[in-house]
C-alpha cells in the first residue's frame, strides 16, 4: 500500500497523452506459450494474477471455498479439462486454474443465484421460458458432479477421475444429450452451465482465480485491459500486445 | 402509513435519458423537479474498473437485480407465463443513467416512413399488404415535426457522424462532431457494399470522435477505442450518457433533486388528474408519497407500462377484441446477419460501441416490397465494437462446442471472424402485448408485468430476405466461409438478442388506439406524461435511443407548456 498515492494508469494517460503501446510492462511478467505445463503455472515465476507492480509478488494460496468433498472437486477438474484441454497452444482448464475459479464462483452470488428471481411457485415451462428450477447453481453443480461419478461407476466400474479421456467424453456427451436423469433440472442444462463456467474461468480476468498468468488471453490474442487503442485502431496489420489485468488499475 | 412530502412541480420516475432530459429542460425553465431513481448514484469515477468482461458483460454488474423484480413471459396466450428468472434476451438497466449508461452509443433517427407507416404502406401497396392481425398504425407525428427534437438531442449528445445516407430524413444541420475513424475492417465493408451498388456511411455514434462541449456547457471526452462499451460505463466520459450531460445540467440550476433507492410502486390519482406517486425506500422499506403538479414516467419501456397498469390508468388492451390501448403493440427486433471466416488475423478486440458502417438500402421502404411478403427491413451494419474472449468463440460449421477441436477452432477464429448484422424492424401483431401477471409479484408486493410475444410470419420473411443480403455482402468481403443466421423459430427469452423492447404505451392521434398524444401526454390524465420507447407504435430497423431522445425533448416542451397553460396540448 506504500504506493497508493501514485497516479493511476488512466490518469497518467489522460495527462500525458502517451501512446498506449509504450506502456507494455508495468509489473506484468510475460509468459511463454507452450512453456506452461501444470507444474510451471504453479511456480512463482508464472506472474502475479491480481497483484500489481510488486516484483516480489507472492504466489496466492489456493484453497476451496465451496466444495467440501475432494472427490467432487476432482471430478470438476477432469471434466473442465476435457471441455478445455491442454494442447500445443497452451494450458487447459486445470493449468489455467478454472476449477478453483468455479469453486469460488459457486461460493458467491453466482452460486447462490442472489441477483435472480427465485420466488415460488416453480413450474416446468417451455424451453423458450428459460431456467425454472428451484435449485441454485451450487446445488446443481454438486448434484451434477455426483451424477458424473455415478455414471463412471455404472458404465465403467471406476472413479470418474481414473477413466480414459474417451470414457470421460462419453459421459459428458451423455449429459450434453440429456441422457442422464437429474432431479430438479436437466442434465443438458447442467452441461451447458458447466461448459460456460469453464469458458468463464479460462477467459475471465485473472483477478477471479482462473486464466492463470493470463495464458488463455495469450493463446487467443486478447490483450485484456488496455486503456486505449487510439494509436493502433487504424493499423492495417494485426497488433500483438502483452496482456494486462484490470488489477493493474489499483496501482 | 406513508409519509407525504412537499409538493413539487414535476416528479419523474427513473433517471436515465428521458428523466434526465425532462429534468434539464424543466429546471432551466424554473420548475422544481424531483427524480426518483430506484438505483444508485454513479459517475465516471465509478467506471474505472470496467475493463472486466466477466463482471460487467457476463455477470451483468450494471443491470437490474432480478431478485427484486422481473417480468413473466410466454410465447402465446395458451401458455402459462413464467418468470424470467435470469437475464437473457434483453438487459434491463438500473441506477443513474439507466440504459443510457450501458448502451453502445449507436444513435439513429427513425425514418420518415416509420412515423406514417400505415398511411404510406397502404398508399403504395394497398390496404391488404399485411393481414389484419398486424396492428400497424401511424405515430401521430411526422418526421418533419420531430426533426428539431432529433437535432436537439444530437447536439446534447455531441453525436459523431456524416450526412451521407441517401435514405434517411432531411437534417436541419450536420452532425455536431465528425465521424469516427474508418478502420481497415470497416473499409472492407465499405468496399464490398460499394461494389454491390449500395451506399455505405459511417454509423452515427455517441462515442465521440473528438472532445465536445454541448450547448448546456457539459464536456464530453474523445473516444479511446478501448473496446468496452455495451454493458459497460465509459471510464473516459467519452460515451455520452445522462450522468455526464443532462443530469449535471439539471443539477446546476439548483432546481433538481435526485432521490436514490426510491422505487415507485403507484401513480396516485384523483378524478381525471394524477396527484403524485407513491414510492418505497429500497433500503428501509419506508413508504413515501411525492405529490406533484405533473408526473412523468421516465423508466424503461416495461416499467412504464407496469406502473400505468397497477395504477389502473387507461384501458387495458384486449387481444380478443382489439380494444384498449395499454399494453398494445409490444414489439422487439429480429437479427438477420452473416458471419465470415477469414485467413488473416484482425484487430477485432479494438473498437467502440458505435464504431461501424451501415447501409440502409434494405431498411424502411428504400427498396420495393411489391413482390415481397413483408414490409420494412433492417439497417445492415458492420461494427467493430471490441470482441471479448468469454463471449466470442466463433466456430465454423460442424465444429464441436467443447473439447480439443473446439479449443483450437475458437482460438483460431477469434481474431479471424467478422459479422454483418441487421437490426430487423418489428411490426406489431394482435397477439404480442403486455399485461399484468396474476401469480408472480415483486418484493414490494406489486404484480409482475407479463409479456406475451412470439415472432411472426412477417418477421420470418424479413429475416430470411435480409440474411440473404448479409451473406452476399460477406461473400463480397472475401470471407473463405460464410454462415448466415439460422431461420427464426419461436422467440426464446434465454439467449441475448437485443435490448430494443418497444411499445405498450404507444403514441398516436386517436385516444381509442393510443395511450398518449404526440406530446406524450396521457389521453385520460392531462398532467401525466409517459415517455420512452414504449411510445413506439412499431419498432424500426435501428437502435431506439436517438428517437427516444427526440421524444423526450418533445415531451419536455409539452410539460413546460402544460405547466404554463394547462389543458390538453393537442
Amino acid at each position: 500500500m506504500a504506493e497508493k498515492k501514485n497516479v493511476s494508469r488512466r490518469d497518467f494517460l489522460k495527462t500525458s497523452g502517451i501512446a498506449a503501446g509504450a506502456l507494455v510492462g508495468g509489473g506484468i511478467i510475460g509468459g511463454v506459450i507452450g512453456a506452461n505445463t501444470r507444474q510451471d503455472t504453479a511456480a512463482p515465476s508464472g506472474g502475479s494474477a491480481g497483484q500489481s507492480g510488486g516484483a516480489e509478488a507472492t504466489e496466492a494460496v489456493r484453497g476451496l471455498q465451496f466444495f467440501k468433498n475432494q472427490t467432487e472437486f476432482a471430478v470438476l477438474q477432469q471434466a473442465t479439462e476435457r471441455i478445455f484441454p491442454e494442447d500445443d497452444l497452451g494450458p487447459g482448464a486445470i493449468g489455467l486454474g478454472v476449477p478453483f475459479f468455479i469453486d469460488h464462483q459457486l461460493a458467491g452470488s453466482y452460486g447462490e443465484n442472489s441477483r435472480e428471481y427465485m420466488q415460488a411457485p416453480f413450474a416446468v415451462g417451455e424451453a423458450t421460458q428459460g431456467y425454472q428450477s428451484r435449485l441454485k447453481r451450487n446445488e446443481l453443480f454438486r448434484q451434477g458432479l455426483q451424477k458424473m461419478q455415478q455414471e463412471a461407476q455404472s458404465r465403467f466400474e471406476a472413479n470418474f477421475v481414473d477413466l480414459e479421456p474417451e470414457q470421460m467424453d462419453e459421459i459428458l456427451t451423455a449429459f450434453q444429450d440429456n441422457e442422464v436423469e437429474m432431479q430438479g433440472a436437466t442434465a443438458q442444462f447442467f452441461f451447458r452451465l458447466l461448459r460456460q463456467a469453464t469458458l468463464n474461468g479460462a477467459y475471465a480476468d485473472p483477478i477471479y482465480g482462473g486464466n492463470q498468468n493470463m495464458d488463455a488471453w495469450r493463446m487467443k490474442g486478447f490483450p485484456g485491459h488496455r486503456p486505449s487503442y487510439i494509436n493502433e485502431i487504424e493499423s492495417e496489420d494485426f497488433v500483438e500486445f502483452d496482456p494486462h489485468s484490470v488489477g493493474d488499475m489499483l496501482s | 402509513m406513508a409519509t407525504t412530502l412537499d409538493k413539487v412541480d414535476v416528479v419523474t420516475v427513473g433517471v436515465g435519458w428521458t428523466g434526465g432530459i425532462i429534468a434539464a429542460e424543466c429546471t432551466k425553465e424554473g420548475l422544481s423537479v424531483v427524480g426518483l431513481e430506484r438505483g444508485q448514484e454513479r459517475s465516471t469515477a465509478d467506471y474505472s474498473m470496467v475493463h472486466d468482461e466477466y463482471r460487467y458483460a457476463i455477470r451483468y454488474e450494471l443491470m437490474q437485480d432480478l431478485s427484486k423484480e422481473t417480468i413473466t413471459f410466454r410465447n402465446s396466450r395458451d401458455q402459462k407465463a413464467l418468470p424470467m428468472r435470469q437475464m437473457g434476451s434483453f438487459l434491463l438497466g438500473e441506477g443513474l443513467g439507466g440504459s443510457g449508461t450501458h448502451w453502445n452509443g449507436q444513435n439513429w433517427r427513425f425514418l420518415p416512413y416509420d412515423f406514417e407507416i400505415k398511411t404510406m404502406t397502404e398508399a403504395k401497396y394497398g390496404a391488404d399488404k399485411l393481414p389484419a392481425e398486424y396492428t400497424l398504425q401511424d405515430w401521430g407525428i411526422t418526421y418533419d415535426e420531430l426533426e428539431p427534437y432529433f437535432d436537439k438531442f444530437e447536439k446534447t449528445a455531441g453525436i459523431s457522424g456524416e450526412d451521407k445516407n441517401p435514405f434517411w430524413g432531411k437534417r436541419s444541420s450536420d452532425y455536431p462532431t465528425p465521424p469516427m475513424k474508418k478502420t481497415p475492417l470497416l473499409a472492407k465493408f465499405e468496399t464490398a457494399t460499394s461494389n454491390l451498388g449500395y451506399s455505405p456511411f459511417m454509423m452515427p455514434s455517441a462515442n465521440l470522435s473528438e472532445a465536445y462541449e454541448n450547448p448546456d456547457g457539459q464536456q464530453i471526452a474523445a473516444c479511446q477505442y478501448c473496446g468496452f462499451c455495451e454493458r459497460f460505463g465509459c471510464e473516459y466520459g467519452a460515451k455520452t450518457s445522462p450522468e455526464i450531460t443532462v443530469v449535471p445540467t439539471a443539477r446546476e440550476t439548483g432546481n433538481y433533486d435526485v432521490r436514490f433507492n426510491a422505487n415507485v410502486v403507484e401513480v396516485m390519482k384523483e378524478g381525471d388528474r394524477v396527484t403524485g406517486v407513491r414510492y418505497m425506500d429500497t433500503v428501509t422499506f419506508e413508504e413515501f408519497i411525492q405529490p406533484a403538479e405533473v408526473v412523468v414516467l421516465t423508466s424503461y419501456v416495461l416499467n412504464n407500462a407496469k406502473l400505468l397498469m397497477v395504477s389502473e390508468i387507461g384501458q387495458m388492451y384486449d387481444p380478443e377484441t382489439g380494444e384498449g390501448s395499454l399494453g398494445k403493440n409490444y414489439a422487439y427486433q429480429i437479427l438477420p446477419g452473416a458471419s465470415g471466416f477469414f485467413d488473416e488475423q484482425m484487430n477485432v478486440f479494438m473498437g467502440a460501441g458505435a464504431l461501424g458502417m451501415t447501409i440502409d438500402d434494405f431498411n424502411g421502404d428504400s427498396f420495393d416490397h411489391a413482390d415481397l411478403d413483408f414490409i420494412h427491413g433492417a439497417s445492415l451494419s458492420m461494427t467493430q465494437t471490441g470482441s471479448r474472449p468469454i463471449a466470442s468463440n466463433p466456430l465454423p460449421p460442424d465444429t464441436p462446442s467443447w473439447g480439443a477441436e473446439f479449443k483450437k477452432a475458437s482460438i483460431e477464429n477469434y481474431t479471424r471472424t467478422l459479422s454483418v448484422g441487421g437490426q430487423g424492424a418489428s411490426m406489431p401483431h394482435r397477439d404480442n402485448y403486455l399485461s399484468l401477471d396474476d401469480t408472480y409479484k415483486d418484493i414490494y408486493g406489486v404484480p409482475l408485468l407479463q409479456l406475451t410475444y412470439n415472432f411472426t410470419d412477417q418477421d420470418r420473411a424479413l429475416h430470411k430476405y435480409l440474411t440473404e443480403r448479409a451473406v452476399e455482402i460477406m461473400e463480397e468481403m472475401g470471407a473463405k466461409t460464410v454462415v448466415g443466421s439460422s431461420p427464426l423459430s419461436d422467440y426464446d427469452i434465454v439467449p441475448y438478442q437485443t435490448t430494443h423492447n418497444t411499445g405498450g404505451t404507444i403514441m398516436g392521434a386517436d385516444p381509442a388506439t393510443s395511450v398518449v398524444n404526440n406530446y406524450l401526454q396521457h389521453w385520460d390524465m392531462e398532467n401525466l406524461f409517459v415517455v420512452g420507447a414504449g411510445n413506439f407504435a412499431h419498432n424500426s430497423g435501428y437502435n431506439p435511443t436517438g428517437t427516444v431522445g427526440a421524444l423526450a425533448y418533445r415531451c419536455a416542451e409539452g410539460v413546460i407548456k402544460y405547466s404554463q397553460e394547462g389543458g390538453s396540448l393537442v
